[in-house]
């Protein structure tokens, strides 16, 4: 029923969603699997915002992670290897009213999608993009990924990978117009939720990476790091991610950044002595490519009849 | 191609050009009711600009126009290079032209080197009047004058009729650099010869002009260009023709087949077209990028074709339906997402303007080889609609059928355009746009409750989509296998049945067509298939045929997927049916090919398979349109071996 508009429901009964409004199929993923927390922590910040389900969309690719809209109960969109951005921005281009976020793989980001992550960064449309790097192919069963460390053992490099990986902070950083660069672990939910909270609310394209645990193919991957709070660096600013003093208690290696320096952003993105969890860059008053996309979207349809006869009349005899 | 003149020199035009009214000569105007005629030329001297000019003044006097785009591979060939020939083709006449017709009339060439190129594609023919650039004649290269000499003296061997004229020189009377500025100088002296309306001809100097955003100056510049020209011809040139046309009340527009689907990209009420730049595909959007936004709409020049199509989808995925436009290397790019797109059925138009293939191919040229890489090109049952128009308008109409029908039946639709109608200007009843034809505003009332995302209908298939907004109607699309409620199917039936869903929209589609209609006779001798932009020569051929007394038909397909209905009782009427199409097969004369071994053309091999009916073809992939002459040698060789 075209026309028949909710407006005046919800003015009568406010709606107050709670997190079981947001809780989809049950998830599938490997028991401590990195993925859960993540997930949990996105129905937590739904259910904070009061983001409206059917006004909220999810979107992925292909892989482990990409199975996250499934889990959901807002709108989905779980579409092709690698090409989960792509289709964002087309979600978004006209639809500014759209909670647009992206759940993408090492794989799915970083190899197979690497061009449409690089131009996404430079489009920074308004979304949330998460990077769930468990440093491995997790649904094709363990294959080196882009971000896999120099000499991990996987199916295709059994006696060790030969590169050295990816850094996907320093490839976000190095885009012009980048505007949200973060980076937080699956293993610390007060963290997650905070720099999720932080990306939801940036004007702009939030890329927040996510160290997430693959235990089925990468058991003991980030072991140490869990284990050992000095191996995570806990950035810390007033323009940075707010967290709880709790969490500053425990992660007591903290570094001051602000986040407006791209320089530190650049040095702490190669740091190798620990992982720096945070906001590293942010620029708030990058250009939109969405505001360019949004063009003359609320144009009514007697000027769309006034712009189309005008437009024929040019090649008129 | 833009072409100005932008240095002016100070004497008086009139006088410079040697003219007065006085000398021109009283000459007997011949009527004819056709002509072909060409201006070729080194690439950036204007002859499209030229051409095109002409073309609309032929038009707007209210003749039938089909202009044909004679374009280099490079952006800038050498000079004088045969292979670097730019130029064009204007076809018209008293009757409504719907091809490119067979040889030229009249040639107009701004040096003797860049017709070998016209020459090898068969362009002239004895008795061609050639009008050649004579500067070249007293060049102070001796190896020029040489090749200038040789070449006359081969072109009169050939037959062409050919006449030295100044144009270079008498251009230069009127502006300082006359390779900006010949281009009109010849519009001017074609306006003389055709006996053309100049004051119609300044107009569109005017509106090209301005077009471009070019001041009074240049503008008056090209005037005086225009009837320097027509002054020298009306004194030196002893060729007067006319070319009557049908006076018709009806509004009439002229474009290329790229305008016109840019045009139907608008009045469909498309809101986003996403794309990534390839000939010839690529002036579609620039056509859309000035003024798109006023109709609501938005283009998207996304990083490649995969992302163009992503993008699209996600667009129409959130209720605006979108389309992407490219060609056959852009296709292959694009196919895993639209399979996506049947899988997910997510609305989507795809035009595919069709160029030489496979690989880079031929950029610029036309073929029609992307039929059956549309059709089957997606790996796994990608049940899609394919529509191909054979026309100017039709290029026009299809954007906006197509986007109904992707609405409607909730799938991709291609639109199967080619690089003939891409760059051919050509005229057509202007259409008086609906409020119909555009989408409707995107749905966002609440979703009945209890109705899954995919609630096909169990005879056809059909259900509607939720959109991102409706409350209620929240779910997950997905390119894996899934039932009704989008839920991954994990169950072995569910398959079988969401295939059948999709397929059975298709026939639910067929059965609301109707039989095509057959051009020329209804049963008979023989009957010519064909698709697409092949319809004009097709029928051109035809008409030459039964003047012979050959009992022929055409029939043209605008739907190839689903299959237009009816088509075995139609060809069961003709003792021999065949496709004339522009794509490879093997010909069967050749010593290897036998029954076993042939490679029919693209739609006969769909015909013979749909039809059960033994469909021949002949199909040239000679990288330009097919001639009605080619094709009527094509039909008169089969028919004598009929006998
Ligand atoms: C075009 C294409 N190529 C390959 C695949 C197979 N494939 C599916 S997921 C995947 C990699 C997944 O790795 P990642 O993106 O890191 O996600 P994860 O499973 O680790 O969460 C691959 C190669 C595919 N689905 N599509
Ligand atoms: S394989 Fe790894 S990434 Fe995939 S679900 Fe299992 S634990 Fe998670
Ligand atoms: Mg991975």
């Amino acid at each position: 029923m075209y026309g028949l508009k909710t407006d005046w429901l919800e003015e009568a009964s406010p709606r107050y969603y709670s997190v079981q409004d947001y809780e989809g199929a049950p998830a599938r993923w490997c028991p401590g699997c990195g993925d859960h927390a993540v997930l949990t922590a996105v129905q937590r910040l739904c259910r904070d915002e009061q983001l409206a389900p059917e006004k909220t969309v999810m979107v992925s690719g292909i892989g482990c992670a990409s199975r996250f809209p499934h889990y959901m109960k807002t709108y989905g969109f779980h579409g092709l290897h690698g090409r989960a951005l792509p289709v964002a921005c087309g979600i978004r281009s006209r639809r500014p009213d759209l909670h647009v976020f992206v759940a993408t793989g090492d794989g799915d980001c970083c190899s197979i999608g690497a061009g449409h992550w690089i131009h996404a960064i430079r489009y920074n449309m308004k979304m949330v993009v998460m990077l769930l790097d468990n440093n491995v192919y997790g649904l094709t069963k363990n294959q080196t990924s882009p971000t896999s460390a120099k000499g991990s053992c996987t199916n295709t490099h059994p006696t060790g990978s030969f590169l050295r990986p990816l850094n996907p902070i320093q490839t976000t950083l190095g885009v012009t117009n980048a505007s949200f660069v973060a980076q937080t672990v699956d293993w610390n939910p007060p963290h997650l939720l905070a720099t999720l909270q932080a990306a939801h609310a940036h004007p702009g394209f939030a890329f927040v990476r996510i160290m997430q645990r693959c235990p089925h193919f990468q058991p003991g991957l980030f072991d140490s790091a869990q284990n050992d709070p000095n191996e995570l660096l806990l950035l810390t600013h007033t323009d940075g991610i707010e967290v709880e003093d709790s969490i500053k208690r425990v992660l007591k290696n903290q570094h001051e950044h602000d986040p407006s320096n791209l320089d530190g952003a650049r040095e702490l993105a190669d740091r190798e002595d620990a992982i720096p969890i945070g906001l590293l860059y942010q620029n708030g008053n990058a250009d939109r490519y969405d505001q360019f996309t949004a063009l003359g979207i609320a144009t009514s349809r007697d000027e769309k009849m006034t712009a189309i006869r005008a437009e024929l009349g040019r090649y008129r005899i | 191609m833009s072409q100005s003149a932008t240095a002016e020199k100070d004497s008086n035009p009139s006088s410079s050009a040697g003219q007065s009214p006085g000398k021109e000569r009283e000459l007997p105007i011949r009527r004819v009711s056709e002509q072909i005629i060409e201006i070729v030329s080194d690439s950036g001297e204007g002859a499209q600009t030229a051409g095109t000019l002409f073309g609309t003044v032929c038009a707007k006097m209210g003749n039938g126009l089909w202009t044909v785009e004679i374009i280099p591979a490079e952006i800038e060939p050498p000079a004088r290079s045969r292979a670097g020939a730019s130029g064009i083709r204007i076809r018209f006449g008293s009757e409504p032209v719907g091809n490119m017709g067979d040889q030229a009339d009249l040639v107009v060439a701004f040096n003797e080197q860049v017709l070998y190129s016209r020459i090898d594609t068969d362009a002239l023919r004895r008795g061609t009047i050639l009008l050649l650039d004579d500067r070249w004649a007293s060049s102070e290269d001796p190896s020029t004058r040489e090749a200038f000499e040789k070449a006359l003296a081969d072109f009169h061997v050939r037959g062409y009729d050919v006449r030295e004229i100044p144009i270079h020189a008498e251009t230069a009377k009127v502006v300082d650099n006359p390779r900006r500025g010949k281009n009109v100088w010849v519009v001017g002296m074609l306006c003389a010869i055709y006996n053309r309306d100049v004051a119609l001809a300044k107009e569109e100097i005017r509106q090209l002009f301005e077009r471009k955003r070019k001041g009074e100056k240049v503008i008056e510049t090209n005037y005086r260009l225009l009837e320097a020209g027509h002054a020298w011809a009306m004194e030196h040139l002893d060729m007067r023709l006319d070319i009557r046309s049908q006076a018709s009340d009806e509004p009439r527009v002229v474009m290329s087949g790229n305008a016109a689907i840019a045009l139907g990209t608008m009045a469909a009420g498309i809101e986003v077209c996403s794309m990534y730049p390839i000939t010839p595909a690529t002036s579609a959007s620039h056509f859309l990028a000035a003024d798109f936004h006023k109709a609501g709409g938005v283009i998207h020049q996304a990083e490649d074709e995969i992302a163009a199509a992503g993008f699209a989808i996600g667009a129409s995925y959130a209720g605006k339906t979108a389309v992407t436009i490219t060609s056959g290397p852009g296709m292959a790019l694009k196919t895993e997402l639209l399979g996506l797109a049947v899988m997910a059925e997510v609305p989507l138009v795809v035009v595919d303007v069709q160029r030489g293939g496979p690989s880079t191919g031929l950029p610029t040229k036309v073929e029609q080889g992307d039929l059956l890489s549309s059709l089957f090109g997606q790996p796994g049952d990608t049940p899609n609609i394919v529509i191909a128009p054979s026309d100017h308008q039709e290029c026009f109409e299809f954007v906006i059928t197509a986007r109904k029908l992707a609405e409607s039946f909730r799938m991709p639709v291609f639109v199967l355009s080619d690089a003939n109608l891409a760059t051919a200007q050509a005229c057509f009843e202007c259409p008086e746009p609906s409020e119909d034809w555009l989408s409707p505003p995107v749905d966002q009332s609440e979703w009945q409750e209890g109705i899954p995302p995919f609630d096909w209908d169990a005879e056809t298939g059909l259900s509607q989509r939720p959109i991102p907004g409706q409350p209620g109607g929240q779910f997950v699309l997905t390119g894996l296998a899934h039932d009704e409620e989008s839920h991954i199917a994990y169950e072995s039936a569910i398959n079988q049945y969401a295939m059948r869903m999709r397929s059975h929209k298709l026939a639910a589609l067929q059965k609301t067509l109707k039989p095509p209609a057959v051009y020329g006779d209804e049963e008979g001798d023989l009957l010519v298939v064909g698709w697409g932009s092949t319809r004009g020569a097709i029928e051109e051929a035809i008409d030459r045929i039964r003047a012979d007394g050959i009992r022929a038909g055409a029939l043209c397909l605008r739907f190839i997927s689903p299959m237009e209905p009816g088509l075995s009782a139609i060809f069961a009427r003709y003792r021999k049916v065949m496709t004339i199409e522009i794509n490879y097969s093997d010909d069967p004369s050749d010593s290897l090919i036998n029954d076993d071994s042939r490679r029919y053309s693209q739609l006969a091999m769909l015909l013979r398979a749909g039809t059960l009916t033994d469909v021949d073809c002949w199909s040239r992939v000679p990288g330009q349109p097919l001639s009605p002459q080619m094709i009527e040698e094509a039909l008169r060789g089969r028919l004598e071996a009929l006998k």
